[in-house]
Order: C-alpha cells, then structure tokens, then sequence
C-alpha cells in the first residue's frame, strides 16, 4: 500500500507539471495552429498521463486523456485543423484532468463524484466524429511508451518515504522548468533532466535552512571567540569553518531557489482566459523568466501576481474599438518582467491599457471617506495613486467577476510587505500602468545593521537602510529644528523627520550634543532615527519572536547576536506606523514630493488671531522662542539678545498691515531669519507655527500691499505669502 | 468546566512555587527548567513578558508568572528560575522563583479552584489538589503564557 502512494505521489508530482506545459502549450497552440512541435509536446503529455493512469488503474481519467490524446493525434497528423471550438475542448478537457487529479490526491481515486468527464468526452467525441474516424493512428503508439512511463515512476529518486500524505508533496525542486517562450522541445527524452536531479522535501529543505542558520551563528560565536586567541591552530581551524559555512549557507540557499518562469507559468491561461471573458484583445510578453528567487517568496507572491494582471486585464486595458478610437493598436500588450537589482527581485507588470487617472482617484477617495477633501490636497500625484492601496478602494464601478472579489490592492500590499517587499504604482492616464513590486531574494538570513539603545542592540534590515549621517556641534543647532514639537532635520535641502529611537522604545532621548542618525526608508515614508550608538552590519537570522508580541508592529522579529545574546529586529514600517511618521508630516518628508520643481516648501504660520501667513521654508534659519521679558529696545526697535549678539525682531502682523496678536503669552514665537551679510539675522515675531507644506503656489493679486506678494490657497485655506525683504526692511537689516 | 481534564488518576507534576503558592505543570508539558539565563528586554511589551532568552538558537519568550498573576513583585535580589513549557507550538518560558519535586498525585482528588482566589489566578488554575503538606495548583499551561501585547499608545496606525 505504501508502495502504490509513493507511486501515487509520484504520479501527481509529475502530471501536474505537465500539466502546467499542457497550458502554455495549448494557448500558444492557439495563437500558431499548425506548429507541430507543440502538438507532439501536448501529445506526448498527455499520452503519459494516459499510459500512467491506464497503469493504476484510474479508469475515468484513462477515459478522458484517451479521447483527448485521440483528438490529438489527428491534430497533430494533420487530419484536422486546430479551430476555436477545438481549442476550448482540449483546455476543457485539461481542466478535467486537473480536477480529477486533486480528487485523486485527495482520496487516492479517480471517482470524485464532482468531477464529471462525460459531458467533456461527449463534447471531444462529437468533435471527433465531425471527422471520419479512423482509429489506427493511437495505437501502436501506446504499447512502448506507456511502458517506459511506467518503469520512470517506479525507477525514479523518489519523495521522502515518510510522505503519506500526496498533498504535501509540492514540485520542489522543478527539474525541468521550460521557460515560456522559449525553442520548443526538440522532442529529446525528458528524463535526462530528471536523471541529474532529486526531488527533495520542501519540509526537509526548510529544516536544512532553519540548520545552517544555526551553523553560522555558531560561526560567528566561535569566531568572536578565536579572534584574541594565541592558539593559531584554532584561529585557522574557525576561519576554515567561516568559509565552509558561508559556502554551505549560499548552496543550501541555492537548493530553494527557483525561476519565477514558475509562477509565471499559469499567466498565459490566466491572460487567455480572461481576454476572452471580458472581450480583450491582450499580447503577453513575458521576461525574463529565469530570474530566481527563493521558493517561500515564490509562493508568497504567487496570488498578488496573479491579481495584477488580473487587475491590469481588468481595469487597464481596453476594449479593441476604445483602443482603436484612441489611436492604439486594437490589441494590447501586457509585460512581465522580473530582474535583479542591488540584492532584490524586481518584478513589473505593465499595460498599456488606459492608466489610472488620479483625479478619478481622488474624487473617489474622498466621496469613500479615505481621505478628506484637505490631505488630497496636500498630495501629489503619485501619492494619490498610492492611495489604491488603501483598504476599503475600489474605482470599479460595479463588482466585476474578475476583480473586486474583495481581495483589494490592499490584501496584495500587506502580502508583499509581509515578506519584507514593496509594492508600487506609476501610471500615465492613456498610455498605460505600471506596477513594480520588489521583494528580496531570500528571507532567512538577510544583512542588517546593529544599532544600541539603552544597552541593548536592535537589529535594522539593510533593505530599509538609506545612509547614516552623523551631526555634532554646531551643525546639530543648525540642521536640526522643531516644528511644533517635532524635530527635523534638514539633510541636503530636504526636511526629514526624526524619530528618537529611545523614545519609541518608551524610554527618553539622551540630550546629547551630537545626533547619530539612521535615514531609513520604507515604502513612501522616509525618516531619520537616531540612535545611541553605531555597531556594524553583519549577516542576521531571522527567527519569530513568540505569539505574545505579535502586536507590537515594531518588531520584524529578533535574532541571536555573535555572543549568545538576543537582539530584536526593527521593523521600519512598523516603528513609522507607530510614530505616525508618514501620516502627518507626509508632504515634508516626501522626497518624491520634494523633488518636483514647481513646488515650493512653505512654512505656515498664524498671525493677527487666526489670520494665515506664509514664508518661503528656505528662508527659515531656525524657531525660537524667547520669554517677553527679554524682549529689549534699542532705539524704536525691539531686540532680544541672541547668540553673543543682538536679533533685531519685526513684528509679522504689523508689518503686513494687521493687528498684531503675538503677545498674548509669556513667550513669543519667532522665526530667525539669516540675511545674506555678516550683520546676521532678524527675528520675525508671529502668533505659532502651524506647519511645513509642500505645495505648487499659484499666488493672486488678491490681498497685494505692503509686505505681501500675494495670496494662495494653501491648504484649502486663505494665506498671504510674506514679502520678506519688505518685512526685513522695517528693521534697518539690509536684507 | 476546568477540573474535567485532571480526572486522569496518575499524573506527574513539575511544582514550583511563585510567591509562596506551590503550582505544578503536568510533566509532559514542561520542556526542561533552567537557572536563570541572560535575558534581552522588549520595550512597549506587556510587563509580564520579562524578556527574550537564547534557548539553543530558538529564541523563546519568558513571562514573569508573578507579573502574569497578579501578584506581588519578586524582591531584587531573588533571581527567578525558568521553567520552560511548550504550549500551542511554541516554547515559551514561565519565571518561577523556586523550583519543587515532580510529583505523583496519583489517588489525589481534584477539587475546583476556591472561588475566593484573585481572578488572575483562577483564570490560569485548571483545579487544586490538597497533598497532606500542601496544596497544588494546577496551572493550566496555555492560559498561563496568553499575554495580550499592549496596543501601542503612542496613537498613529499599526
């Protein structure tokens, strides 16, 4: 009984892989009727599933493959030609097959009697005798082939004995995975492949990965160890095993890798099928198949692929007379494409369907209640199209049976993210979208940077990491300011928030004279952490951190350091989560934002009770705030002394012509302004900060006169945009 | 109905005391019990998890029973020993502060759990059984480690 399971198994394994040809195959059987290389290719396919099944005794899938294969054979002898009828009644009949195999795999028979092969061998009959029926041509065929078939799956280096259970036996270790598009067989034997490969437990594999993690923690332990050690034959003892172990790490990591050609192969039927559904006319060009990644990612990636291109179908490209209307060729293409890049998986999908129009977004959005009408108008036109991500978006306008089943864009994000990648979007309304998703090349052991905190070392994955900038002295004065309690620091031009990391740990920042901090990046949002103390980067095992701290979204999980000691593993969408990072300080942290060059960045203030003003954020030296008892005259004008010197102050609101409200409390806000000469700076007195926004400024007359340029709306409100070197004109600082 | 899975007559426990009660574990749940070990802290985590220890390169989770229970801390200068249980797949490990005999408490009926015991206990209490020198608790394993992770506070979304 054991016996004929493994048999069984083995059987599995094998039909369907070739089933998963028999698709690519069959579809591109469509497209080049008469290629015969294809038909002898799903002929034979199907002829061993036949010969096999006839061997253990799977009489209802004999049946089925025997019409099949006879359809075939005419097919492929020219008898008859490939039609559109005929097409569908072989994929029908291979979509039989796959069900009676999950039936098998399932109960170890081929009885499920929710397969039914009757109407499908009715269908292939009837196609069969709309020919004159000869018979002859199977066979003679039959008799040696279905004996070899049968000796390979006997003869085979088969799956672990101790797999009862066929359901656990996935094709591991794909030993002859066909890229699509590439010659067809030239009909050589397949097992040669075969020969030269073993097919491995996944479970197994898992297990030799979970060791050699083990292995080089207690390498890097030992090496520690052997660095101060006199013995020379231990320190050339661990150096030895150092290598080893690396080696042994990168092969076993080898062994789980595989082309995504794999996932990719379901796509041509996936596209086929649903072009013809939704009446699409849609080329699918696939690269570089051969692009490998590790198997756990692989099937990870699997279903949002899949949604992808059902969405680009879907909701991309057109129906052939809107293509044609709009000037395009009435058939569309779709490309994926998969490529390495700096120690990641790139893999794009791209339409040139009709793009996504970010004011349809937009609108949308709002009317869903996902964003309110004021942060859309902070956003640019990539962020809106980030906003497809959100949970509860949908643009279509009704549920359509191919997307909008429930499983969002969002469930495709959290899915990529969860295994450590990014998902992003980039669209051109009219010519076409792109999505790129990245994801790393293994999960296990990745590169990450230790940083210490209170004591302890926290692991931060290189992925994340965008560079260290280290700031002392003077320049910490200088770079690093506070917009209404929140630090940034301004790196190249460019604001990004800091987050404390000992803050975040729930404890309070050390309020050194020097800043070490990490710029990190993930997804949209960027930031600068700061932490203590700098270790190194090293190679770090993942390992999951217990049930009781799965909530805390901080934590990617932990790992155990060179001396035994455990170290948790930031996770850097979590940390920005939880600071709220991102959410509120988005515009300003934003390097995609900064970027465009019709935008300015602003600093919004309050002045004369609630009346809003604004200035040009590049002309804002520092934020202060001075207690108005040191508030001195000198002369008609007010100063305060600052800095070994004196700052002239002007008050905003006088002088843009308001009432001046800034005295209200114990403290003034001022705004420091460093004038171009050596004389230094003036200080601009105003009510409080509001905020920094980044927003393309089309100023009006409206509101014109002494010391205001002009008004904007910023924000969906009023605000007057300060004449700066008018108000510095009022102190006597030449500007 | 908590006392109906102590019914079995022979049954070994692991005992140990946390802070003058006497529990035990029933045997084939406890992996092995350890002296204290180094121990990596996790900030914002709930109070009863103490830390991180290095189990032989399995990284497993240490619950202080006192914090668990609800009952008072431990003095500084006593140093908790651990008893590691397995639970719901996982290996977590419980901080006691002495370690006791394995015991059979074979012909030793259950009895429930005394209703005016702190809730705190109860809850993670499967049943009582009254030895001559001493009264064990049963601690029921699986309750024992369900640490809820405090939400973090500090607002934003997860």
């Amino acid at each position: 009984m054991d016996d004929d399971a493994e048999i069984i198994a083995e059987f599995l394994v094998e039909s369907h892989e070739n089933l998963d040809q028999l698709d690519r195959d069959l579809v591109e059987l469509e497209q080049q009727p008469d290629s015969r290389e294809r038909l002898s290719s799903i002929f034979r396919t199907i002829h061993t599933i036949k010969g096999t099944s006839g061997f253990l005794a799977f009489n209802r899938l004999e049946q089925l493959t025997h019409v099949g294969e006879t359809l075939l054979s005419r097919l492929r002898d020219g008898e008859v030609v490939m039609t559109p009828p005929i097409a569908e009644g072989l994929l029908s009949m291979v979509d039989t097959v796959r069900a009676l195999l999950e039936g098998i795999e399932r109960t170890g028979r081929d009885t499920d009697p929710a397969v039914d092969v009757d109407p499908v061998v009715a269908v292939i009959e009837g196609l069969l005798a709309a020919e004159p029926d000869t018979e002859p041509a199977v066979e003679p065929v039959v008799e040696p082939v279905t004996g070899q078939a049968v000796e390979a799956v006997v003869v085979e280096p088969v799956v672990e004995p101790v797999v009862v259970e066929p359901v656990a036996v996935e094709p591991v270790v794909e030993p002859v995975v066909e890229p699509v598009a590439e010659e067809p067989w030239d009909g050589v034997e397949r097992r040669v492949a075969v020969d030269a490969t073993v097919r491995v437990d996944v479970d197994l594999l898992d297990d030799l990965v979970d060791l050699v993690g083990e292995l080089v923690l207690t390498r890097n332990q030992l090496l520690q160890r052997s660095l101060g050690s006199a013995d020379a034959e231990l320190v050339r003892a661990s150096q030895r095993l150092d290598l080893v172990a690396s080696e042994l790490q990168e092969s076993i990591m080898k062994t789980r890798m595989q082309p995504i050609g794999q996932v990719w192969s379901k796509m041509p039927r996936v596209v086929r099928d649903l072009s013809h559904q939704l009446g699409r006319e849609v080329e699918l060009v696939m690269e570089g198949h051969e692009t490998e990644l590790d198997r756990s990612l692989l099937e990870a990636v699997k279903d949002p692929l899949t949604h992808l291109v059902r969405n680009s179908l879907d909701h991309g490209i057109e129906p052939p007379d809107v293509r044609r209307a709009a000037g395009k060729d009435a058939k569309g293409t779709l490309t994926l494409r998969a490529y390495h890049e700096s120690g990641q998986v790139v893999v794009e999908i791209a339409d040139d369907g009709k793009g996504i129009d970010p004011a349809t977004i937009g609108a949308v959005a709002v009317e869903r209640g996902v964003v309110t009408r004021d942060q859309l108008a902070r956003m640019d036109a990539r962020d809106v199209l980030g906003l497809i991500f959100r949970p509860g978006f949908s643009t279509a306008a009704a549920v359509s049976n191919i997307s909008g089943r429930g499983v969002g864009m969002d469930v495709v994000r959290t899915n990529i993210e969860r295994i450590g990648g990014s998902v992003d979007v980039s669209s051109e309304p009219g010519r076409g979208t792109t999505t790129r998703v990245r994801i790393p090349l293994t999960l296990a052991i990745i590169p990450a940077l230790v940083v210490g905190e209170g004591g302890e070392r926290y692991a931060i994955p290189q992925a994340n990491l965008v560079e260290l900038v280290r700031i002392e002295g003077d320049d910490l004065r200088r770079q690093v300011e506070d917009l209404a309690g929140a630090p940034v620091l301004r790196l190249r031009g460019k604001l990004l928030p800091l987050v404390s990391l000992a803050e975040t740990l729930g404890g309070t920042a050390p309020g050194d004279d020097a800043l070490t901090v990490v710029v990190l990046q993930s997804d949209e949002v960027r930031f600068g952490l700061c932490v203590s103390e700098v270790h190194d980067t090293q190679e770090i095992v993942v390992k999951p951190i217990g049930r009781q701290l799965k909530a805390l979204t901080m934590y990617a999980g932990a790992t155990i350091m060179g001396d035994g000691r455990v170290a948790l593993i930031l996770d850097v969408a979590g940390i920005a989560g939880t600071v709220g990072v991102g959410a509120t300080q988005h515009d300003a942290t934003d390097g995609r934002a900064l970027g465009a060059d019709d935008r300015t960045a602003l600093l919004v203030l309050e002045v004369a009770d609630g009346r809003r003003a604004a200035l040009p954020l590049a002309a804002v030296a520092r934020l202060e705030e001075f207690g108005r008892d040191r508030v001195e005259r000198s002369g008609a004008a007010e100063v305060v002394q600052y800095r070994d010197g004196i700052l002239p102050l002007v008050r905003l609101a006088s002088a843009i012509g308001l009432p001046d409200t800034s005295d209200q409390g114990d403290q003034i806000s001022v705004v420091v302004h460093e004038t171009g000469d050596a004389a230094g700076a003036v200080g601009i007195v105003i009510d409080k900060v509001l905020d920094v926004v980044e927003v393309a400024v089309s100023a009006s007359e409206v509101g014109r006169r002494t010391g205001v340029t002009g008004s904007a709306v910023v924000q969906d409100r009023v605000t007057d945009l300060v004449d700066l070197e008018a108000v510095v004109a009022r102190t006597g600082v030449p500007a | 109905m908590t006392t109906t899975t102590t019914l079995r007559t022979a049954e070994q426990y692991c005992t140990f005391w946390v802070a003058g009660l006497f529990f035990g574990v029933a045997v084939d749940e406890v992996q092995e019990v350890l002296r204290r070990q180094p121990m990596t802290p996790v900030p914002r985590a709930d109070r009863a998890v103490t830390g991180l220890i290095n189990l032989r390169g399995q990284i497993v989770t240490a619950v202080d029973l006192r914090v668990r229970l609800g009952l008072p801390d431990r003095e500084g200068d006593e140093l908790p020993m651990n008893v590691i249980v397995r639970s719901r797949g996982e290996v977590v490990s419980l901080l006691v502060d002495d370690i006791g005999d394995v015991i059979d408490t074979a012909g030793v009926d259950p009895h429930p759990v005394p209703s005016t015991m702190p809730r705190t206990v109860q809850d993670v209490v499967r049943g009582v059984r009254p030895l001559p020198e001493s009264i064990l608790l049963v601690l029921d394993a699986d309750r024992a480690v369900d640490v809820a992770a405090t939400p973090d506070t500090t607002g934003g979304t997860p």
